[in-house]
């Protein structure tokens, strides 16, 4: 076995009864040796039978974390033909989440985009037949990740981490012309300048892994769109919803000054509800907005909730936005059942096959139901979010805090009085990590950074 | 190719190595002492080992490739070992991996050196002639050549300029900056090689003939001057190092403590400035008149002060050109500004104010080809047998031609001897870094070696150069038994003299406390190994033998690598772990010459470049820009896959788990 070790949460993010973290590679056993404790004394995993399972505690260092389920796969009889630790936890999205950056924190590192896949077929354990449907595997989910980075990435965390590396890279060009041509560039007194600088980096990068949410630039939660047509009562509705006490509104930093999106939690479901602004802002005087709202978003969406007048007549527009959402996920509120309605129940469902319910915005009715609604589908995973929204996530914040090391290194290695050719090393370091959180590779950066910097001799 | 029916000598070699420079030189000695007969053309036996421009060997990552063409075999460090006027290990207040040494040459006696050495190789020519056309077996040139369509070339002989035709089975191309070379001094233009030789006008149309793409590099080198019209009060006395470090691990040490020659040192200043931006215009790079792409390493004194303007003032180094010679080099320089103007401003120097010139400084154009079209053995992608080292291939730099030439060299010998080729990676190297980077990036401009360009330079020491390269050097046949076994002593006793360190326990006693207070180290409150007192910053192996009883008598050579690898054990090992995993990248092969169109999974610019570099492993594969680890991925499975749907071609790729399967 030659591999690092990687880890993932390998069941649906959604609250479902039972949760399953997957470990990886030649650390696998110390990894859960290191964060699992036995009910009585200490059991040592590593030392038991492979294919047996033991119940005790996850620990991060003292502090417990969930009472589990361990199952031990000792290569190669895996599905990756490494050795394998799967944990069997509480299914709620915190204690996964909460285990698996346990298992981080101790070793692991968060599994690329099909990893698992990946090596199951490099190590012979899938069959030539499933070859493509690795590739493909790999190329979607990369393609959903640097899409989410680039889209994700585009306000303040992207000028800061992209400032940051600069900074880095200055500092390495100017060790490193001074290494190339030590005749005429000196280091003299530089260690302290570079500690300083150092120093403000780790302000710098502490405060990102801090502002978003520990490192979490991208928001996970049921990608949600309110469409109607104007004065259908959208508006109000997203204010009831997000009104109430219970709900929680996030702005969503890092983004551009306009609030695209909202989060509400509805008891332990987090729902983003996308492109608020159009709701609030637009009068809707256009008829035809509602529609192409719909059109917009309905595709990116993992659930519809869509609002229906049920005091005016079905019209042309809404017999297009409903031929939209046939094949969605949707919920369809009858708006207004208060009012003398214009709309049946039965008149829609003929049409659209969906979950309806009457609802009055105005006089809080039908809200609850449509709560219920929502987290029965999501339960019974009829709506789910794209998982890979937090594995990308948790690698982010991973790069962050590796990033992090390496420059704690070097404010040690100036510390203890390493010569100045070792803080180039962990500078390195820490630009590469910060590169893959934006997508950038390092290619010729330096060179250039050193020709157009530092006047070299000869 | 006709002329026919003109009489011309016919001769048969194994290889022909083409031009006698630093390249050409370690090309032609590894052929012939590998047994080959071998060929070498110049233009000027007089200029064989020529150093056109700065009068060192060496210098930062330089010395590396020095120490490391000296460990394979080659000639370099003992040359400059035994003609060197001074030398100095630069960075020695840095950490070991960026300790370089640099020597200045008596170029005279380099030249000369080098000249009585390859005169004196067994199955080794020099002939006199320029080179005109390569010769493959789809021009037909012999009767017994063959060739069909669309088959892939392969070198029969060369043929010169005077008609002489010269049947060989490799041809190492070392033509440095000759090729089409273009000479300029402000308006002044020459159509001559360095240092007014003659330039070789011919061999670039056979090579664009034969499908070979040719480019303009330029570079450049300043004036020499009249020692005698210098003023040295003005200057600043520049030594070399007390104790001389020789380049070459045979050179025994004592033999390089000679009396030292000085350089000097002055600056430019403001006026020196005001007289380069009075005349730009007429600087031929300024005025567009040259089209190659010139260094940024070695900017000439017009880029130093367009470029950092901000700079009042820039360093020159005067180094003397040898001892039997008053010509002296003016580092830091380099200009094509004319005549005129470069006598106007040599004198604003500080020393200098009644400089007399001896040779102008000028700006040098030459065609050269993209690396890209190499493999890592340095043999040609489209033609079997066609190998090139040095300038050439569009790097700069003696010691980086030098150990491109050596590669080449081997190289040409190991094909023609149906052995594999000798391909040192990132992680064995700089000479591997530097090949690599050669012919998997996109160089913009002649490539200088630097530091920083290793990844893993802890390990890629000039200290441990014969440790890392000797037993490859064995393997090729340019290494001797008397200094393979030695290396093999060494690295036991180093091993053992570390198990040995680690051992020894050291009480807070009073005799330890006292060489700790000598060298300010904080004292001992419990024991401690001696190996956890070596890596505090201000001790190290030598400085605690008074407490080290029962050290055993070592070389220097051994407790120095001691030293190092036990003070920074740490980093080390890390580097060593980063090398674990690049190297099973480096370990999966890829098939030549294939059709990357074939892998669907791959986005469409990665089948483009890739089918374009045809990478020889997933490695170097991963590091061409526009390939991404997605891409790198697929790859992997590609290959995997290749198992059930093209055996044969998997387990050639792979023969060592073909072996696994067969038992």
């Amino acid at each position: 076995m030659n591999s690092d070790t990687i880890a993932a949460i390998a069941t649906a993010m959604s609250p479902s009864g039972i949760g399953i973290i997957r470990i990886s590679g030649e650390d696998a056993l110390p990894v859960i040796d290191r964060i699992y404790r036995s009910k009585y004394g200490h059991k040592k995993l590593s030392l038991c039978e492979s294919h047996t399972i033991h119940y005790g505690y996850i620990y991060d260092d003292n502090e417990m974390v969930d009472e589990v389920m361990v199952l031990l796969m000792k290569a190669p009889h895996s599905y990756t033909k490494e050795d394998t630790v799967e944990i069997d936890c509480h299914g709620g999205v915190y204690v996964m989440k909460k285990i698996l950056e346990t298992v981080i924190k101790h070793g692991a590192r968060p599994a690329e985009p099909g990893e698992f896949t990946k090596r199951a077929f490099l190590n012979g354990r899938i069959d030539l037949t499933q070859a493509e449907s690795v590739i493909d595997v790999i190329n979607a989910k990369n393609e959903f990740a640097l899409k989410s980075s680039l889209s994700q990435l585009q306000g303040a965390v992207l000028v800061d981490i992209r400032k940051i590396r600069a900074d880095i890279l200055h500092e390495i060009a100017f060790i490193e012309s001074a290494l190339d041509d030590p005749e005429h560039i000196s280091l003299d007194n530089y260690p302290q300048t570079l500690h300083n600088t150092v120093d403000n980096l780790v302000i710098k990068i502490d405060k990102i892994l801090k502002t978003f949410e520990n490192g979490r630039f991208l928001k996970e939660g049921i990608n949600t769109v309110i469409v109607g047509k104007p004065n259908a009562g959208k508006s109000s509705l997203l204010n009831i919803l997000v009104g109430e006490e219970r709900a929680i509104v996030t702005e969503i930093a890092g983004t551009t000054r306009d609030v695209l999106e909202e989060q509400i939690n509805l008891n332990g479901i987090t729902l983003n509800v996308m492109d608020t602004a159009g709701i609030r802002d637009t009068e809707d005087v256009v008829e035809k907005i509602g529609v192409d709202r719909a059109r917009t978003y309905a595709s990116k969406a993992d659930l519809v909730i869509y609002v229906i007048d049920a005091s005016t007549e079905l019209d042309e527009s809404d017999y297009e936005i409903m031929d939209l959402l046939q094949d969605k996920k949707a919920i369809v509120l009858l708006n207004k059942s208060d009012l003398d309605t214009k709309v049946t129940v039965e008149e829609v469902q003929h049409i659209l096959d969906k979950k309806i319910i009457p609802i009055s915005a105005k006089e809080h009715q039908g809200i609850d139901e449509l709560e219920e609604t929502i987290r029965n589908m999501f339960f019974q995973g009829e709506v789910t979010f794209n998982d890979e929204v937090y594995a990308i996530n948790m690698r982010q914040k991973t790069s962050l805090q590796v990033a992090l090391d390496h420059l704690h290194q070097v404010t040690q290695s100036i510390e203890d009085d390493m010569p100045e050719d070792f803080y180039s090393i962990d500078l390195m370091g820490a630009y590469e990590e910060l590169g893959k959180i934006i997508g950038e590779a390092v290619e010729d950066d330096l060179v250039d950074e050193i020709f157009s910097k530092f006047c070299m001799g000869k | 190719m006709g002329k026919k029916n003109i009489p011309y000598i016919e001769e048969t070699y194994d290889v022909v190595v083409v031009g006698a420079g630093h390249a050409g030189c370690e090309a032609a000695l590894a052929c012939a002492r590998l047994g080959l007969e071998t060929m070498m053309f110049t233009v000027s036996v007089d200029s064989i080992a020529l150093m056109p421009c700065n009068p060192n060997i060496g210098g930062s990552s330089k010395g590396h490739l020095v120490r490391e063409i000296d460990a394979l075999g080659g000639e370099m460090g003992k040359n400059i070992d035994k003609t060197f006027i001074q030398s100095k290990m630069l960075n020695k207040s840095k950490g070991p991996a960026v300790h370089s040494l640099r020597a200045q040459a008596d170029k005279a006696e380099y030249t000369k050196e080098m000249r009585k050495t390859l005169q004196n190789t067994d199955h080794l020519s020099i002939r006199q002639a320029e080179v005109a056309e390569i010769l493959t077996n789809k021009d037909q040139f012999f009767p017994e050549d063959e060739y069909h369509e669309g088959e892939e070339q392969k070198i029969t002989g060369v043929r010169t300029v005077s008609g002489g035709v010269y049947r060989c089975k490799a041809v190492v191309l070392c033509t440095g900056t000759y090729l089409r070379a273009r000479c300029l001094t402000g308006e002044m233009i020459t159509h001559t090689g360095p240092n007014g030789l003659s330039a070789a006008n011919h061999l670039t149309d056979s090579l664009v003939a034969h499908g070979i793409q040719t480019r303009r590099f330029k570079t450049g080198t300043p004036a020499r001057v009249d020692k005698r019209s210098l003023d040295f009060s003005k200057m600043e006395e520049q030594f070399g190092d007390e104790r001389v470090v020789p380049f070459s691990f045979t050179t025994n040490p004592e033999d390089v403590q000679i009396e030292q020659a000085s350089c000097w040192l002055t600056y430019t200043n403001e006026t020196t400035h005001e007289i380069i931006r009075n005349n730009l215009d007429r600087s031929p790079i300024y005025a567009g008149i040259i089209e190659g792409t010139g260094p940024r390493y070695c900017p000439s004194i017009e880029d130093k002060v367009v470029k950092f303007a901000d700079k009042n003032r820039h360093q020159i180094f005067i180094e003397p050109e040898g001892l039997s010679t008053n010509e002296m080099y003016v580092g830091g320089m380099s200009s094509s500004l004319p005549e005129d103007v470069q006598h106007e401003m040599y004198r604003t120097l500080p020393g200098l104010e009644h400089v007399k010139i001896v040779r102008n400084a000028y700006a040098i154009e030459y065609d050269c080809i993209d690396a890209n079209n190499l493999y890592a053995s340095l043999e040609f992608k489209a033609m079997k047998g066609l190998f090139s080292g040095g300038q050439f291939n569009g790097s700069s730099g003696y010691e980086e031609a030098a150990c491109q030439g050596l590669i080449a060299g081997i190289n040409a010998a190991m094909e023609i001897k149906g052995r594999d080729p000798l391909i040192l990676d990132r992680s064995e190297a700089y000479i591997g870094v530097l090949i690599d980077d050669l012919v998997t990036k996109k160089n913009r401009e002649p490539y200088r070696m630097m530091t920083s360009r290793a990844e893993y330079r802890l390990l890629l020491r000039q200290d441990n150069a014969d440790l890392r390269l000797t037993k490859k050097g064995y393997e090729i046949g340019l290494i001797s038994q008397e200094r393979y076994d030695w290396v093999c002593k060494k690295e036991e006793l180093i091993k053992k003299e570390i198990e040995r360190v680690n051992e020894v326990k050291l009480g807070a006693n009073a005799r330890v406390q006292n060489v700790l207070e000598q060298y300010g180290s904080i004292p001992l409150h419990t024991g401690t190994t001696l190996s956890d007192l070596i890596r505090r910053p201000e001790l190290d192996y030598d400085k605690l033998a008074e407490i080290d009883t029962d050290r055993p008598d070592l070389p220097a050579e051994v407790t120095e690598q001691v030293n190092i690898l036990i003070k920074y054990d740490g980093y080390i090992s890390r580097q060593i772990k980063q090398v674990e995993k690049f190297k099973k990248l480096e370990k999966k092969k890829l098939p030549e010459k294939f059709d990357y169109n074939e892998i669907s999974g791959l986005r469409i610019e990665a089948q483009q470049k890739l089918n374009e570099f045809q990478p020889l492993n997933i490695g170097q594969a991963s590091r061409i820009s526009g390939v991404t680890p997605a891409d790198i991925s697929v790859l992997l499975v590609y290959l995997e896959q290749l198992k059930y749907s093209n055996p044969d071609l998997f387990f050639k790729l792979n023969p060592d788990e073909h072996k696994e399967k067969q038992e």
